[in-house]
């Protein structure tokens, strides 16, 4: 019988259940089942994990690593484990599988042959857990920097002054006498050095291995070659702080004349362990802090984060999905934040190619009147802190209202639904027009952006990109589509997707994002209309300290910026905790930056500032 | 033609820089002055450019606009307890506080050491605050709520960052002004105008309690305290008492609708439990 199950030709039409199975048939010895309570996926041995991950990509055509990450269960299992999740690119649930190690000496076999795309997500693991990846090129620290002490994301690793490993702290009540942390944590005497540095030595040292390999030193009369120049290389370190980069971010460019020959991204300096912070958090608390992610669509990364806690939540017994309103509104916000998103990206892509804001400036007062009606549901208008595990902070108001005072008189007073009824039907379809207009035929933009920056099909699958990145390269794949959540199944759009791979099809690609955004907006309106009044939260809401069932889920989203994943664990207490044992961030900022050496490879030093501005990352989340 | 696109794209900036001096010529004189045409500038409509030329004009932020916490105190002119603080010390926003920027200290009885549900003293590290507005959100006696006043430069960050009861305190009055909307609809879900234990122990003797109209934007009733025997104050109570009368309770109860009954009494319920829990830890922090 089983003989049948795994006998098809078709291995890529097996289902998780089949597909786990023809892999326990063929890799006896290394795949088990996670029995874990409330776990799911396999467990591989880490000596066969190559072989076993290799069958996953090619025999049962799981081609997409989403996520790879470390997970330190000190005090629980006393090991560290890598977590994978793969998917099909046609669509489909994750084949999840896991590699333990010990904690000492921690080694797990690097897939980066596998999948490229693993290569920044492994050097993170490495940076932040000590885990060694045999295989590995370039293993390094990613986000710290070189001399930095120990590995953070460790269950026994403590910063200086720290208070208590979980929050609330006990310091703040009944007994609280309020002092000011900076106090405590005076400059300069917060980071602790190996003993085994040598400070008068760092400058040689920690950027030595950044530089190896870039072909400095060349001894030009040795290079031979008829009609061939002989030059150096000639290393540009574009950033970090460069107009370019959106914030703070370093390309270390080599440039051979004017042809660049490697680039490396280096990253970290608004690094500050927000997955740290999330696991010292209550469930209820990491919320706001997603907010500061990607902080361009907050919307996007509060959803994400709620479907991954409330997929942990549907594990237990007493769970109540989210209610349809909810779903309605949260559907709602999340294109608006795509179209706001996608505006931003747009006018800045522009202002990299040299179109210094004006462009930018005419993309930003569309966004501006998204952003009030946002202020005025949720708050505030970067920082929304919208969604709760069960539904939204608060219905969609009335009216868009104020009311003077002494410290601001102009007043506004509008009915929301006949704002939000003119802005989605009149305002943003003819501003998407006129950035259309604006921008598509101009001969400049044409020049700049045609054929530059290519990523080929396969290479976009391999290096994991996502998002309009990876639509652009004529992968049809959008996780609305392809692992539908909330309503999405129900409204009618489609998949943008264009075929060149290139700067332009970037470009065109968010263009039309935004107008299946609005076509998706449009649906929402009579149903916002239809379900009015009705709940727009289910459970209780005034559970301030949630305590999710033990288990791990995995929440993705379709952010504007490309998947964006929340991976969490439950752990620990018994009844259920009251903090994550493990948050982790599938960023896509972070990982769309992985083929980024491949795509500037050849082109200029001007282009590789339009193809970082293509990618469209913020540093807030690709750094955490 | 090569260039097509270019003067196409141009055509664009033309009609932008020219939309601009449309709209003024058309509301010619009142552009900056006058609060509706501010207000249609600033709507979806608005055309050409729509700054707002700050600090000269400040936009009044909408009610649910959050920046940094203050707590409810009531009003200068209450009748009983002027400027009584209406937190009860009971820990939940410190708990929830993301950032952990809020401490309280909670008041004891100086002979017994009880706990007494008054803070003695409220600090909030205006540094830290990440203004996500949990503290208002899960604060069961709408004793915290965020403020709107986001002009908050000072010169000397290590001075005057932390802020103290006395600092944060703000009258009742205050936050109906605000978001009046808001400060409302929480009067409807406690029954009353007051402080929810107030509004509890009024009705529970039999007294009557200043109940917010079946609007939004119906008048404000002041606390009414009986006083029987002098004349002066009764005549002042009557109004209040005629206010009360103008708006009937059974009237309020068919505005609203049945789930937001169902959504009142599960409040309540919920409220209820939450001070007996309060109550309960007060008991177990005792002992």
């Amino acid at each position: 019988m089983t003989d049948q199950a795994i006998a098809p030709a078709h291995n890529e039409t097996l289902d998780i259940g089949q597909s786990i199975e023809y892999l326990k048939q063929r890799f006896p010895e290394a795949v088990k089942d996670d029995t874990r309570q409330g776990y799911s996926g396999i467990v591989v041995a880490r000596d066969q994990l190559v072989e076993v991950a290799q069958a996953i990509r090619d025999d049962l055509g799981f081609d997409y690593l989403s996520s790879a990450t470390g997970v330190d269960y000190l005090g629980v299992e006393d090991s560290m484990e890598m977590v994978y999740h793969s998917y099909r690119t046609t669509g489909g649930p994750a084949l999840v599988f896991k590699a333990q190690t010990e904690r000492e000496n921690a080694r797990i076999p690097s897939l980066i042959d596998v999948w490229p795309g693993a290569d920044f997500q492994e050097r993170e693991a490495f940076d932040l857990y000590g885990i060694r990846f045999p295989g590995h090129p370039n293993l390094k620290r990613i986000l710290l920097w070189d001399g930095f002490n120990g590995h953070p994301m460790r269950k026994d690793w403590h910063e200086a002054y720290y208070e208590s490993d979980l929050k609330p702290f006990d310091s703040r009540w009944p007994k609280g006498y309020a002092r000011r942390a900076e106090e405590l944590n005076m400059f300069g005497k917060n980071v602790a050095y190996p003993d085994d540095l040598d400070l008068s030595k760092l400058n040689d040292t920690t950027e030595a291995s950044l530089y190896s390999g870039m072909g400095l030193g060349v001894d030009v009369s040795n290079l031979s070659g008829p009609g061939e120049l002989r030059t150096d290389r000639l290393v540009v370190n574009l950033g970090p702080h460069h107009p370019s980069t959106h914030g703070v971010f370093r390309m270390v460019v080599t440039l051979n004349g004017e042809t660049i020959d490697s680039l490396e991204p280096v990253m970290g300096y608004l690094h500050r362990n927000h997955e740290k912070i999330g696991e010292r958090n209550t469930w209820n608390m990491n919320m706001p802090y997603t907010d500061r992610l990607d902080y361009i669509s907050s919307m996007g990364n509060n959803h994400g984060y709620a479907l991954a806690v409330e997929k942990l939540m549907a594990l237990g017994a007493r769970y109540t999905p989210p209610t349809y309103r909810a779903e309605v509104i949260r559907v709602l916000m999340v294109e608006l934040t795509r179209i706001v998103n996608h505006m931003w990206a747009i006018g800045f892509l522009l202002n990299d190619l040299g179109a210094f804001f004006t462009p930018a400036l005419y993309a930003i007062a569309e966004r501006e009147k998204i952003l009030d009606f946002f202020e005025a549901t949720a708050g505030s208008r970067l920082m929304c802190n919208y969604m709760r595990f069960g539904g939204v902070y608060k219905d969609i108001p009335e009216r868009i209202h104020s009311t003077a005072v002494l410290l601001n008189d102009k007043v506004r007073d509008f009915n929301t639904l006949e704002y939000l009824t003119e802005l989605i039907s009149e305002r943003l379809p003819r501003a998407v027009d006129e950035l259309d207009r604006f921008l598509t035929d101009s001969e400049i933009i044409r020049a700049r952006t045609i054929g530059v920056g290519i990523l080929p099909r396969e290479m976009a699958i391999g290096y994991s990109a996502a998002g309009p990145l990876l639509r652009a390269s004529g992968v049809p794949y959008d996780v609305r589509r392809a692992d539908p959540y909330s309503i999405y199944p129900e409204l009618d759009f489609d998949v943008a997707v264009r075929y060149n791979g290139d700067i332009y099809d970037r470009y065109l690609i968010r263009i039309d994002e935004m107008r299946e955004s609005l076509r998706i907006l449009r649906q929402i309106l009579p149903r916002l209309e239809r379900t009015k009044g009705e709940s727009f939260f289910a459970g209780n809401k005034a559970v301030y300290a949630p305590r999710v069932p033990l288990g791990e889920a995995y929440g993705r989203v379709e952010n504007p910026k490309g998947e964006l994943g929340y991976y969490t664990v439950s752990q620990g207490d018994p009844k259920g905790p009251q903090n994550p044992w493990r948050y982790h961030v599938r960023a896509p900022s972070f990982i769309n930056l992985t083929p980024l050496g491949q795509m500037a490879k050849g082109s200029k030093v001007a282009d590789v500032v339009a193809i970082l501005g293509s990618i469209d990352i913020v540093l807030g989340e690709t750094d955490r | 033609m090569y260039g097509q696109g270019i003067l196409k794209g141009l055509g664009v900036t033309f009609k932008h820089f020219f939309a601009t001096y449309v709209e003024d010529i058309r509301h010619v004189g009142g552009k900056l002055s006058s609060n509706d045409k501010f207000a249609r500038r600033q709507g979806v409509d608005a055309m050409g450019l729509y700054t707002v030329q700050y600090p000269e004009e400040k936009i009044a932020t909408p009610e649910r606009f959050r920046f940094l916490p203050f707590l409810i105190v009531n009003d200068d002119d209450h009748p009983t307890a002027p400027g009584e603080i209406w937190c009860t010390s009971c820990g939940i926003c410190p708990k929830v506080c993301p950032p952990q920027c809020i401490w309280i200290l909670r008041s004891e009885d100086p002979v017994t050491k009880r706990p007494v549900p008054k803070p003695q003293s409220f600090f909030i590290d205006m540094d830290i605050c990440m203004n996500c507005g949990y503290c208002m959100e899960f604060c069961p006696f709408d004793a915290i709520k965020m403020d709107h006043d986001y002009e908050q430069a000072s010169s000397d960050r290590t001075q005057n960052h932390i802020f103290n009861m006395e600092k944060l305190s703000k009258p009742f009055a205050y936050w109906r002004q605000i978001a009046p909307t808001t400060a409302w609809e929480e009067a409807v879900e406690r029954g009353g105008w007051e402080h929810i234990d107030v509004v509890k122990e009024k009705k529970k003797a039999g007294q009557p309690v200043a109940q917010p109209g079946a609007k939004w934007d119906d008048p404000y009733v002041p606390p009414i305290v009986e006083k029987p025997e002098e004349p002066a104050p009764a005549a002042e109570a009557a109004p209040a008492g005629e206010a009360i009368a103008d708006a009937p309770a059974p009237a309020a109860a068919e505005a609203v609708s049945d789930a937001d009954a169902e959504r009142a009494a599960r409040k309540a319920k919920r409220e209820a439990a939450l001070a007996k829990k309060h109550a309960r830890e007060q008991d177990g922090g005792e002992g």
